[in-house]
C-alpha cells in the first residue's frame, strides 16, 4: 500500500492503493468514477479509455504508481456540462445501442480530434480500430466524429 | 381513422380509477397477449397511464428498462394516441406485484410486438376520456373537439382545456366501450427519429450499469468457474489469496469459488492466488471429437426429423441429379462488452437482487430456493444492461452473487473476469450441417434435405423457413450430440447460422442450374404464393417485397467496378429482411463495403433506434461469422480474451443503408431480424467474386485468395 497524489479532471485527489493497481480499479472503485468501464482488462477493446496529460491511454493496463501528479481526465472531465463537440454529436446522431463502450469510444474519439481536428475516413478508422463496440455502432461514431470535426471547424 | 375491433371484453384489461393523489388512472394489462384472452373482470394491471392535475403523464412499468430502446418506444406509442409530446410521458418503474411478472424477457425481439395494441388502447382511451370531460364542460358533442398538445380544443368556439386540468373530471366518466385508433397515415410521431432517452447519461459517463454498483459495505467479488468444461470443484486452498491485501474472504460451493475483497483488482489478484484442484470428467470434450461424432450421427441415419414434406429419399433416388454440401459451424460465445455481474444482498429473512438480467422472474425463483426465502421477500431491481445477445437469459450469474452474498454474510457484487465469460459462457452451439438437394430431368428442384447434428436437445435449425415449401419433398432432420459444453441462445437463435446456410446452398443449388442468384429466388417464392408444398409459416409476397427492396437500392446485378454483389432474404421474429452485400476480395481478405438492408417488420416505432438496431445487427452478423470462433481443446475454452477470440472492428465494419418498406401490419421484431442475412449476402458475395463457396465458419479459415 502506498499513497498517490492524483490530478483527475482538473481536482487533486489522493488515494491509498497497492502500487501495481491499474487506473481503471483506481477510479472506479476508490473514487467512484465509473463511468470509465472495464471489459477486456489486457488493453483490447479500448473500454477503459482515459486521457493521461491529453494523450488517451487503456487505464486497465497502467499502474497507478504511474499515474502520480500527472492530469488525468476521464469521461466525467470530458467536458463541464456534457456539451463537448463530440457529446454533443453523439446525442445527434444517436450513438448508442447498449452504450457500455460509448465512453471508451469518446475518449479516443476526443484524443483523435485534438492531435488531427479534420481526420480523414480513413484516419478516423485507423484511430478507432482499437475500440470495440460489440452493438456494432461503428457506423454512427464514424459520422458522429465527422460532424463534431465539422462543427469544430464551423466554430 | 380506423375503428379498433375491441380484441375481447375491454373491460378485461382496462381499469379506470381515480389516483391517490388525484387525476386519472388507468391500469391495463401489456405484455401479456396470451393471458389477456383469460378474459377475467378481476385482472390485475401490470402498467398503469396516470394523468396528474399537473398535466404530469407518467408510464408505470414493470417492465424492465433492457437497452432495446423500449423506455423510448413506449412513451411513443402512448403518446402518439393521447396526442401529447413523447418527452412529457415518464416512464417508471412500478413496484413490483409478486404475482404479475410476466414477459419480463428481453428476448424473440417481442417486447414492442406484444404491448404495442394495449399500450394504442390506454392511450386513445385516455385521449376519449379527456375528450368527454372537456365535451361535458362546455356542452358540445365529443366530435367537434380536437386534441393536440395536451389540451383539448373545441374550434367552433376556440375553448380549450388542458389535460391536466381535466384529469380529475375524466376520470369519473365510464370507459368508453370502444375507441378510436388513429390510422398509420396521420402517425407525427411513430415512425420519426428519436434519440435514446438515456444518450445523455450515457454520453457523460453517469449512466450506471450493473458492474457500477456500489452499496455501503459491499464486497466485490470475483467468480472462479471449472476451466474445463465438465469439471467439478475439488479442493480449494486460499492461503495466499488471503494474504492478497484487500482480500477478505474466500466461499466456495458446488464447482465454484468466490474470491471477497475490498475492491475488484484485489479480488482478481486473489483469484490468480488460488490453488484449486479440479476433479476432471470423463472424457475431455474437444471439436475434434464432436467433428466426428457429428459426421458419423449424420451419416449413420435421420435422427429426429423436424419437417416433413413429400417422400424425401424417394424424390432423390428419382433424380437426374443430387447436389451435395456440408457446413461447419463453431461455437461461439457471447462476449458482451459489459462483463458477467450481480449484485445480491441477502439478510436473514429477505434479500435483493440488483443487476443486468434478462429474466428477472427466474433469477428471483432460484434466489428463492437457494436461500429458503419465500419470493415476496426477495426484492429485484434491473439496471441498464451492457449487451446481453442472449447471454443474460440464464441466471447462473445471479445464483453466484446470491450464493456468495449469503455465504460472506455481506452484499456482494460479483463480476467474472473477462476469460471467466469466454471460458465459461453458454455458447452458441457448434453443429455440422448436410444438404442434399435433387434435381429432375427437367432441371426443377425437386426435393430438399438438411441432415444436422449438434448439441442441443432440440436441433439447431430453422425447419419452417424458406425454401420451405417451394420444394415438393423437403425435409429436415436433427441428431443430438451430448456434451459437457453448455450453450444457449445466441441472438437470433439458430435463425443466426440457418439463414447462412440456407441461403448459401439455395445458391449452390441456383448455380448447378445456372439460375441468376435473386430470378431463382423470385421464381421459387413464385411458387409459395401460388401452391405452396405444405404448411408455410411466413408470408412469401412479404419476403419477396423486401428481396425486390434490397435488389433496387443496391443496383443489383451492376455493382461498381471490382466489387460483387450477393443476396439473402430471411424471416424471422416475424420480421422479412432482405440484403445485398457489397463485397471486393483481394489477395485473399474480404472487404465488406456496403450492405443495403431492406426491411418489413410492420410499423416502425422510432425510426433512429429501429436503423440502429438493423446496423448493429448487420456488423454482428457478419463478424461473428467471418472471424468468430470457440475451438474446444482438451476440454478448454481456447479463446480466453479479444487478443485471441477477434471481434469485428470499426475499420472492417461496412456502411449500412436501410429502408423500411411501408406497410400496415403492427410492428415486429427489431433487435435481431437484421442480423441472419448478413452473413449469407456477403457469402454469396465472395462467391461471386471468387468462385469460392464458404462451407466451413468462420469465414478467415477458408482460403479465398486462389
Ligand atoms: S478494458 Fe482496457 S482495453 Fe479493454
Ligand atoms: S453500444 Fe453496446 S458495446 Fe457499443
Amino acid at each position: 500500500m502506498a499513497q498517490f497524489s492524483l490530478n483527475i479532471n482538473g481536482k487533486a485527489r489522493t488515494v491509498e492503493a497497492d502500487p501495481t493497481m491499474p487506473l481503471l480499479w483506481v477510479l472506479r472503485d476508490l473514487l467512484d468514477l465509473t463511468g470509465t468501464k472495464y471489459s477486456c482488462g489486457m488493453g483490447q477493446c479500448g473500454t477503459c479509455t482515459v486521457h493521461l496529460n491529453g494523450a488517451p491511454i487503456r487505464s486497465c493496463m497502467f499502474p497507478i504508481s504511474g499515474a502520480s501528479n500527472q492530469s488525468i481526465t476521464t469521461i466525467e472531465g470530458l467536458s463541464e456540462n456534457g456539451d463537448h463537440p463530440l457529446q454533443l454529436a453523439w446525442k445527434e446522431v444517436d450513438v448508442p445501442q447498449c452504450g457500455y463502450c460509448q465512453p471508451g469510444q469518446l475518449m479516443t474519439a476526443a484524443a483523435l480530434l485534438k492531435s488531427n481536428p479534420h481526420p480523414s475516413p480513413e484516419e478516423i478508422d485507423a484511430n478507432m480500430t482499437g475500440n470495440i463496440c460489440r452493438c456494432g455502432t461503428y457506423q454512427r461514431i464514424r459520422t458522429a466524429i465527422q460532424l463534431a470535426a465539422k462543427q469544430g471547424a464551423e466554430k | 381513422m380506423s375503428l379498433h375491433p375491441p380484441p375481447l371484453n375491454r373491460r378485461a384489461f382496462l381499469k379506470l380509477s381515480t389516483a391517490a393523489s388525484g387525476g386519472l388512472l388507468l391500469g391495463f394489462r401489456w405484455l401479456s397477449a396470451g393471458t389477456t384472452s383469460a378474459a377475467s373482470v378481476n385482472f390485475k394491471p401490470n402498467a398503469f397511464l396516470s394523468i396528474a392535475p399537473s398535466g404530469q403523464v407518467t408510464l408505470l412499468s414493470q417492465n424492465p428498462e433492457v437497452g432495446q430502446g423500449i423506455k423510448t418506444a413506449f412513451p411513443m406509442i402512448i403518446g402518439e394516441e393521447l396526442d401529447v409530446a413523447w418527452q412529457d410521458v415518464k416512464i417508471e418503474p412500478a413496484p413490483l406485484d409478486t404475482n404479475q411478472y410476466e414477459r419480463q424477457v428481453t428476448a424473440g425481439s417481442g417486447a414492442v410486438r406484444s404491448s404495442y395494441s394495449i399500450l394504442r388502447e390506454a392511450g386513445a382511451s385516455a385521449r376519449a376520456l379527456l375528450v368527454s370531460a372537456a365535451a361535458k364542460e362546455w356542452g358540445v358533442k365529443p366530435a367537434t373537439c380536437t386534441t393536440a398538445n395536451s389540451t383539448v380544443t373545441h374550434p367552433p368556439t376556440g375553448r380549450t382545456l388542458s389535460y391536466g386540468q381535466l384529469a380529475n373530471s375524466a376520470s369519473k366518466l365510464p370507459l368508453p366501450a370502444s375507441v378510436e385508433l388513429k390510422d398509420s397515415s396521420k402517425f407525427t410521431l411513430l415512425g420519426t427519429r428519436v434519440g435514446g432517452t438515456d444518450v445523455p447519461k450515457i454520453v457523460t459517463g453517469e449512466q450506471r450499469y450493473g458492474i457500477d454498483t456500489k452499496k455501503p459495505g459491499m464486497l466485490y467479488g470475483a467468480i472462479v468457474n471449472p476451466p474445463l468444461h465438465g469439471q467439478k470443484l475439488g479442493n480449494v486452498d486460499d492461503t495466499a489469496a488471503l494474504k492478497v491485501a484487500g482480500v477478505v474472504k474466500v466461499v466456495s460451493w458446488p464447482d465454484k469459488v468466490a474470491v471477497l475483497a475490498t475492491n475488484t483488482y484485489a479480488a482478481f489478484k486473489g483469484q490468480e492466488a488460488l490453488k484449486i484442484t479440479w476433479q476432471d470428467p470423463k472424457v475431455r470434450e474437444s471439436s475434434d471429437r464432436l467433428s466426428q461424432a457429428f459426421a458419423d450421427a449424420i451419416a449413420n441415419g435421420t435422427g429426429e426429423t423436424r419437417r416433413k414434406v413429400g417422400d424425401v429419399e424417394r424424390a432423390l433416388g428419382q433424380a437426374d441429379r443430387v447436389i451435395e454440401a456440408t457446413y461447419d459451424v463453431p461455437f461461439l460465445p457471447h462476449a458482451p462488452m459489459e462483463p458477467i455481474n450481480m449484485y445480491a444482498d441477502v439478510k436473514a429473512d429477505s434479500a435483493h437482487l440488483l443487476g443486468p438480467m434478462q429474466t428477472p422472474a427466474n433469477g428471483r425463483r432460484i434466489a428463492s430456493r437457494i436461500l429458503g426465502i419465500p419470493e415476496e421477500n426477495i426484492t429485484v431491481e434491473i439496471t441498464r444492461i451492457g449487451g446481453g445477445f442472449g447471454r443474460r437469459l440464464k441466471i447462473d450469474f445471479v445464483q453466484d452473487a446470491v450464493q456468495a452474498s449469503r455465504l460472506a454474510g455481506a452484499p456482494v457484487n460479483i463480476v467474472w473476469k473477462r476469460e471467466e465469460d469466454m471460458i465459461s459462457g453458454n455458447f452458441r452451439p457448434a453443429g455440422l450441417y448436410h444438404y442434399r438437394a435433387g434435381i429432375d430431368a427437367q432441371g426443377r428442384l425437386t426435393a430438399w434435405h438438411l441432415n444436422s447434428a449438434s448439441i442441443t436437445s432440440r436441433g439447431a435449425v430453422v425447419p419452417n423457413n424458406f425454401p420451405n415449401g417451394a420444394i415438393p419433398h423437403f425435409q429436415v432432420d436433427t441428431h443430438h450430440i451430448r456434451s459437457e459444453v453448455s450453450t444457449g441462445a445466441w441472438r437470433s437463435p439458430n435463425h443466426n447460422v440457418c439463414a447462412l446456410l440456407d441461403e448459401s446452398f439455395l445458391e449452390e443449388v441456383g448455380h448447378a442450374l445456372g439460375k441468376e442468384p435473386l430470378a431463382f429466388r423470385l421464381e421459387l417464392l413464385r411458387q409459395v404464393e401460388s401452391a405452396p408444398f405444405g404448411k408455410v409459416d411466413y408470408e412469401p409476397t412479404r419476403l419477396r417485397g423486401v428481396l425486390e427492396a434490397a435488389a433496387e437500392m443496391a443496383d443489383w446485378g451492376n455493382p461498381p467496378a471490382g466489387r460483387s454483389h450477393g443476396i439473402a432474404a430471411h424471416y424471422s421474429h416475424h420480421s422479412y429482411v432482405g440484403q445485398v452485400a457489397e463485397v471486393s476480395v483481394t489477395d485473399g481478405n474480404i472487404t465488406v463495403h456496403k450492405v443495403y438492408c431492406a426491411v418489413d417488420c410492420g410499423q416502425v416505432i422510432n425510426l433512429s433506434s429501429a436503423e440502429n438496431q438493423c446496423e448493429g445487427g448487420i456488423v454482428d452478423g457478419i463478424g461473428a461469422a467471418w472471424f468468430g470462433d470457440m475451438p474446444i481443446v482438451e476440454g478448454a475454452s481456447a479463446n480466453t480474451n479479444f487478443h485471441t477470440y477477434r471481434l469485428i472492428r470499426m475499420s472492417e465494419a461496412p456502411e449500412v443503408v436501410t429502408r423500411f418498406l411501408q406497410t400496415d401490419s403492427p410492428p415486429t421484431g427489431l433487435g435481431e431480424p437484421a442480423l441472419p442475412p448478413a452473413s449469407a449476402a456477403v457469402a454469396n458475395a465472395v462467391f461471386a467474386a471468387t468462385g469460392v463457396r464458404i462451407r466451413k465458419l468462420p469465414f478467415i479459415q477458408n482460403d479465398l485468395s486462389a
